[in-house]
């Protein structure tokens, strides 16, 4: 050993003014103090862990829901409102609604031309039969259809055409059929232009009608076969005594939601009218509104999701107490550590900044780790609860940012009590 | 010539102020040390000689008085400001040495270079080039407690250099080691004091004040003699 001493240790003054520490290091020191303690750690973010996976997995199945929901909306025909006629009684005895026919075309021509706001208005009148394609045979209900049914309805083709102008007047023998028909009677043949007998009567199928899926409640509307209502009237109608030009039901519809209740309320105005029916006595139709049986769904799915969400951010709170715990008990632990770095030249804000960093490096680890579990858990989910889900990123943004906002609030009062602490005080003990 | 590193006039400290537990642990000490200096602070426990080095440290404020740290007044500043202070110009050598336990010895050098913003390359080679200086530098991977207490101290005072602070300011350093360890201790410390560093020495042991050229006797709060050696 020589007595010069080096330039790194030499005399003031120093070569550089010192700087601010850098975030690298900050982030590097939080990281050795966390290492230390590796199970502490770990255990330490389970809360995190198990919180933010709930979160993923509880938001994947609420939008999914809710996706599944809108389909289900849109499929039934959205700002739509369904007329049906009988249960007017008769003699005393009253039948279901549609049994007994009291909207004519007359009154469907009368919607027609009296309430502007409604811009589809269709009549229909449907049974059931048995249809025929050679060796295969199957029961399907039919739908005798006016053309604004698929506005009204949601219905559209996939391959082939929808029935043409002269279709609907000339009482021609055409069909669109539903995917299910069409799977039971044609296999993977393609039924466009092909014949089929519907009861007794042959027919040509023109096209095939776009898959629906279940209905609300669970029925299969791709069961079904759709002609026009002149061709059903004559052909199909015959054993079902209807009135001549009567149809079962109305469909009319919107252009615009916010225009439903004030159509709805002209509908039943213009029908008792029509029909006569005397102040007070009672209707002899029926007025059903699609769009209140999908509120009362959404309104069921909206609770199912805040419930969730309160559990989500139940656990979350939990895991941050948990975090808040044990940084409390890390300050504690290494008072001495705390005193040493004061000495040296760290600030209240570098001691502030580490204990700051340890709590988010464990809510962000374990958020991390929770988002990983959340959608594995999610895909788990949907394959053997069959619930719907719904991935995408912005649900995994919310819960990082989840994250953050745990590991910034939990972890600001520890660090902050680290910052105060008095290094003389804090050196001694 | 230069201002004084340390320059201390009238200044007392005085714990809990008007309560029944007042305790007056300085009373109005003056105190100039100059550059390049070697001076020893000596008391018996409880004479405020550690009330003295947390004030000459920037550990604490006075409760009256000026204290001119390096030409900068103390008493103007707040906890982060006397962080930076401590930072710039105090390199604080305790008995206990105050490694950090899960730190090897290079690492634990490098501490203070890490709140300088220094670079960690950089960081890496002054803290070699230190442990070098104290001549561990082949120890440098090692922890603490891999370490003599001889070797653990020498790791503390390579700590206290890094920043190249103006003053040096020792607590017991030879507190917890044996005769012949301390004593080369003492031979380093009277070595950096050739090499330019003032050093303040904290000591109850007239053996160790001795190495000193200058020794401050401390008594009751007040300084009650002043010696050259």
């Amino acid at each position: 050993m020589n007595t010069q001493t080096d330039t790194a240790t030499g005399p003031w003054p120093a070569a550089a003014p010192p700087q601010r520490m850098g975030f690298g290091d900050v982030l590097a020191m939080a990281l050795f103090a966390l290492r230390g303690n590796l199970m502490r750690s770990v255990l330490t973010a389970l809360g995190v862990i198990i919180g933010i996976a709930a979160v993923i997995v509880m938001v994947s199945v609420g939008q999914g829901t809710q996706a599944e929901l809108d389909k289900t909306i849109s499929n039934l025909g959205s700002n739509r409102i369904e007329i049906f006629g009988g249960s007017g009684g008769r003699g005393g005895v009253r039948g279901g609604a549609g049994s007994v026919s009291t909207l004519t075309d007359a009154d469907v021509a009368a919607i027609r031309n009296e309430i502007p706001e409604l811009q589809y208005v269709a009549g229909q009148i449907r049974g059931g039969a048995q249809v025929v394609n050679a060796e295969q045979n199957w029961n399907t209900q039919w739908v005798g259809i006016q053309p604004d049914y698929f506005a009204t309805n949601g219905w559209e083709v996939e391959r082939g055409a929808v029935f043409g102008e002269r279709d609907y007047t000339g009482g021609a023998k055409v069909l669109l059929i539903g995917t299910t028909v069409a799977d039971k009677l044609f296999g993977g043949d393609d039924p466009v232009g092909a014949n089929m007998r519907v009861g007794r009567v042959p027919f040509t199928v023109v096209g095939v009608l776009k898959s629906k899926g279940q209905s609300g409640w669970g029925g299969d509307m791709d069961d079904v076969i759709l002609l026009p209502l002149e061709t059903a009237r004559r052909r199909l109608s015959g054993s079902m005594n209807m009135a001549p030009g009567t149809v079962q039901s109305i469909s009319v519809g919107t252009a615009r939601a916010a225009d439903l209740p004030s159509a709805e309320r002209q509908l039943n105005e213009l029908l008792r009218q029509r029909h006569k029916i005397q102040p007070g006595a009672e209707d002899d139709f029926t007025v059903r509104n699609l769009t209140e049986i999908v509120a009362a769904r959404t309104q069921t799915t909206r609770l199912m999701s805040l419930l969730l969400g309160a559990v989500a951010t139940i656990s979350l709170i939990v895991g941050g107490i948990g975090i808040m715990n044990i940084m409390l008990v890390s300050v504690t632990e290494r008072i001495k550590e705390i005193g040493l770095r004061m000495a040296v030249g760290a600030g209240p804000r570098e001691i502030r900044l580490q204990f700051l960093a340890e709590a988010m490096l464990i809510s962000l680890g374990g958020g991390a780790i929770g988002i990983a579990l959340g959608v594995g858990a999610t895909f788990l989910t949907a394959r053997f609860i069959a619930l719907p889900v719904e991935l995408n990123l912005q649900v995994i943004g919310m819960a990082t940012a989840f994250a953050v906002a745990t590991g910034l609030f939990f972890g600001y009062y520890p660090a902050r009590k680290a910052s105060r602490l008095d290094p003389i005080e804090a050196l001694r003990t | 010539m230069s201002i004084p590193v340390v320059d201390i006039q009238q200044m007392s400290k005085v714990y809990s102020p008007d309560t029944p537990a007042e305790v007056v642990a300085l009373r109005s000490v003056d105190v100039r040390i100059e550059r390049g200096e070697f001076l020893a602070i000596m008391g018996p426990s409880g004479s405020g000689k550690s009330t003295l080095m947390n004030l000459i440290g920037c550990l604490d404020t006075p409760s009256s008085g000026r204290y001119l740290c390096d030409g900068v007044d103390v008493a103007t500043l707040d906890a982060a400001e006397r962080a930076r202070l401590r930072l710039t110009r105090i390199g604080f050598v305790f008995q206990g040495f105050h490694l950090l336990a899960r730190m090897n010895a290079l690492e634990n050098v490098m501490l203070p270079l890490a709140y300088a913003g220094v670079s960690r390359a950089e960081r890496k080679l002054r803290a070699a080039r230190a442990l070098a200086d104290v001549g561990l530098a082949e120890r440098a991977v090692h922890r603490p407690n891999e370490l003599s207490g001889g070797q653990q101290q020498r790791v503390a005072i390579a700590r206290a250099l890094i920043n190249r602070p103006p003053i040096l300011l020792a607590d017991e350093p030879t507190g917890a080691l044996d005769t012949k360890t301390g004593a080369e201790i003492l031979a380093l410390f009277k070595r950096l004091q050739m090499a330019g560093h003032t050093i303040i020495l904290i000591t109850h042991d007239a053996h160790v004040a001795e190495k000193a050229d200058r020794v401050i006797y401390i008594q009751d709060g007040s300084i009650v003699e002043s010696l050259a050696a």
